[in-house]
């Protein structure tokens, strides 16, 4: 079995899947529709409640 | 190539704008003429925003052509960003630990916002000691640690239950260890779980079944655990079993010791007949309901949002409309009226949920905690602000929704695997946001209403999650440590009192009998870098790497000079 994950869409919760599955060893492929990879939290500033900043 | 260790000290000084985060507040162009004067600064560059790709890529490039051997970033705040930074140096051929973070925002722009004059000398002053600092910093090599394939799950309800069964179909060796004596938690005390209505006993019959049987699971039932020593990848438990101790090597452990209930003792009326729990209700739904009962009122927030208790323990209400449903199911004449303070139905099946029950015909009454409904003799009186009077609703039965409560013993368990509890005793994860299934200690994970109270379907999701994260370093085999650690830099200083191994809270460091006499040995995979033990050292024997007293010291100079 091939061992790669394709994980479709770069916002937080896929780049934290591909992390995730890459710190395991497993190669991934994240495929993201737009230019750049961050999705929606990217285009935050702070988040509550700890106000880190979303970028 | 950029020199790791010269005499020739070039420092890259990057002062980021954060976008108006610092820029708003502190004037810029200040700081870096002000940074291009200060000893050691080779190069200094502005950017608005240095963690972004083109920040990233402006540090590796001035590394190179600026021939830079050591980098500071004036910006945020280094528990976020300090590990990006740090690795854009090591990619770029610098020793990643040559770089030195200054934070000029969370202590300094966004606390002296009104004070813009004030709040750049700040940042001077900042930058100034961080230069200092930098120039005397030290590469570091990172520490490699095996990893032991096994893991331990605290806790045999349905979120252990679920991490456990995930761990071990990845092919991993998992321990369960069950205070009770047999495995399910509090799934085993529910009727059918909402939104999907699903029936309790089977979820726990075919989990409890699937744990019990898999080769690779372990369960040790009415047991304890008395002991966890150790650190990622290398932990050893002492377990407390019927049948006597046993230790046990492991590489990570996951705690899932869920929640108790709260008794509602000398509140409206309890009486755990008439008046009784949603969990006392449960089996007597699954039983069928006394046909003569035709009025249920429930009441929320019993012993919760008080200043005992000041958190919204967050599943009661869905647990409320649920049964209440139920009750609508069997009998829609009866009569459901359900007294709120607020509805907590979040997530789209739980709002659909609630709307149905509108159309059932449950009734919803708002209740002031200050002017608390009061169970009476067949029904509850309860003040009705809309209409500005009492009104008396009959009642048969009367169902309070009490909070989950974190576990008496979470504090003991917590100090015993040196994991932190909040205010109200549920283990408190490493990081609200980046890091919700994980603890501040490696190689340590939580999932379940031990966090905080969870549903079901959340239960499973975070031992889900939990189980991903733990398999993590158990997949890898090995864990990358970080370097910034104690090291015993003088050992003839060291006269082995042990003060510092009293003090240490990592268990990090213990006393070894060498040819030289008693001396402290650090375990450098499990010291966190804390630095309790350089401070407590009277000879100075012991040290932090990138915090040795020198640096330090050129630090407070330079904030002096």
């Amino acid at each position: 079995m091939t061992k790669d994950v394709l994980v479709i869409g770069g916002g937080i919760a896929g780049m934290q899947t591909s992390l995730d599955l890459a710190d395991m060893g497993i190669k991934v492929h994240l495929v993201e529709r737009l230019p750049s990879v961050g999705g929606k939290m990217a285009q935050l500033d702070k988040t509550f409640p700890t106000n880190d900043c979303a970028i | 190539m950029p020199a790791d260790k010269s005499d020739d000290i070039r420092i890259g000084v990057f002062i980021c704008h954060c976008g108006s985060n610092i820029a708003g507040y502190l004037d810029m162009e200040a700081l870096g003429t002000y940074a291009e004067t200060l000893p050691n600064v080779a190069f200094v560059q502005r950017n608005l925003y240095t963690c972004s790709e083109g920040g990233i890529n402006e540090i590796k490039k001035a590394i190179g052509q600026q021939n830079l051997n050591r980098v500071v970033v004036a910006s945020c705040t280094p528990r976020t960003h300090e590990p990006l930074f740090r690795s854009s140096c090591g990619e770029a051929g610098l020793n990643p630990y040559l770089f030195e973070m200054v934070n000029i925002r969370d202590q300094c722009s966004w606390v002296h916002m009104q004070e813009k004059e004030e709040g750049t000398n700040k940042a001077k002053d900042l930058i100034r000691m961080g230069v200092a600092k930098a120039a005397l910093l030290e590469p570091q090599k990172p520490i490699m640690s095996p990893v032991f394939p096994r893991a331990l799950v605290i806790g045999g309800g349905i979120s252990g239950m679920t991490a456990a069964l995930a761990l071990a179909n990845r092919g991993y060796e998992v321990v369960i260890v069950e205070r009770e004596g047999r495995l399910g938690g509090m799934l085993l005390d529910l009727n059918r779980l909402g939104p999907s209505m699903t029936d309790a006993l089977q979820l726990a019959e075919s989990t409890v079944k699937a744990v019990s049987c898999h080769p690779k699971i372990t369960v040790f039932t009415g047991s304890r655990v008395t002991g966890v020593e150790g650190f990622i990848g290398k932990y050893s438990a002492d377990i407390e079993t019927p049948t006597g101790g046993k230790k046990i090597d492991l590489g990570v452990v996951i705690i899932a010791t869920g929640a108790r209930v709260f008794v509602p003792a000398g509140l409206y009326g309890y009486d755990a007949e008439r008046v009784i729990t949603q969990l006392e209700f449960e089996p007597r739904l699954k039983q069928g309901i006394d046909p003569s009962i035709k009025s249920v009122v429930m009441i929320q927030c019993v012993g919760a949002r008080n200043e005992e208790r000041p958190y919204c323990s967050r599943i009661c209400c869905q647990t409320a409309v649920k049964n209440a449903l139920l009750i609508k199911e069997k009998d829609p004449d009866t009569k459901v009226t359900i007294l709120y303070r607020d509805m907590q139905m979040y997530g789209v099946e739980n709002e659909e949920m609630f709307r149905e029950s509108k159309a059932k015909g449950i009734r919803y009454v708002n209740y002031n905690p200050d002017r608390p409904p009061q169970v009476q003799a067949g029904s509850v009186l309860v003040y009705n602000a809309l209409l500005g009077k009492d009104m008396e609703l009959p009642a048969h039965m009367v169902v309070l929704s009490t909070p989950l409560l974190s576990r008496e013993d979470s504090d003991e368990v917590g100090k015993l695997i040196r994991v932190p509890v909040d205010a109200n005793g549920f283990f408190l994860e490493g990081h609200v946001k980046l890091k919700p299934l994980d603890f501040a200690t490696d190689g340590v994970f939580l999932c379940g209403s031990a966090r905080f109270p969870a549903n079901i379907r959340e239960a499973i999701a975070q031992g889900l999650g939990a189980a991903s994260r733990a398999s993590i370093p158990l997949s890898k085999g090995s864990v990358v440590v970080e370097p910034i650690i104690s090291v015993l830099a003088d050992m003839d200083a060291c006269r082995g009192c042990g003060l510092c191994v009293a003090l240490c809270p990592y268990g990090a460091l213990e006393i070894q009998k060498t040819d030289k006499g008693r001396k402290v040995k650090v375990i450098d995979v499990a010291c966190k870098g804390c630095g309790v033990c350089a401070a407590t050292c009277y000879q100075h024997a012991l040290t932090i790497n990138s915090f040795t007293d020198n640096q330090i010291d050129a630090q407070i100079e330079a904030f002096l000079g």
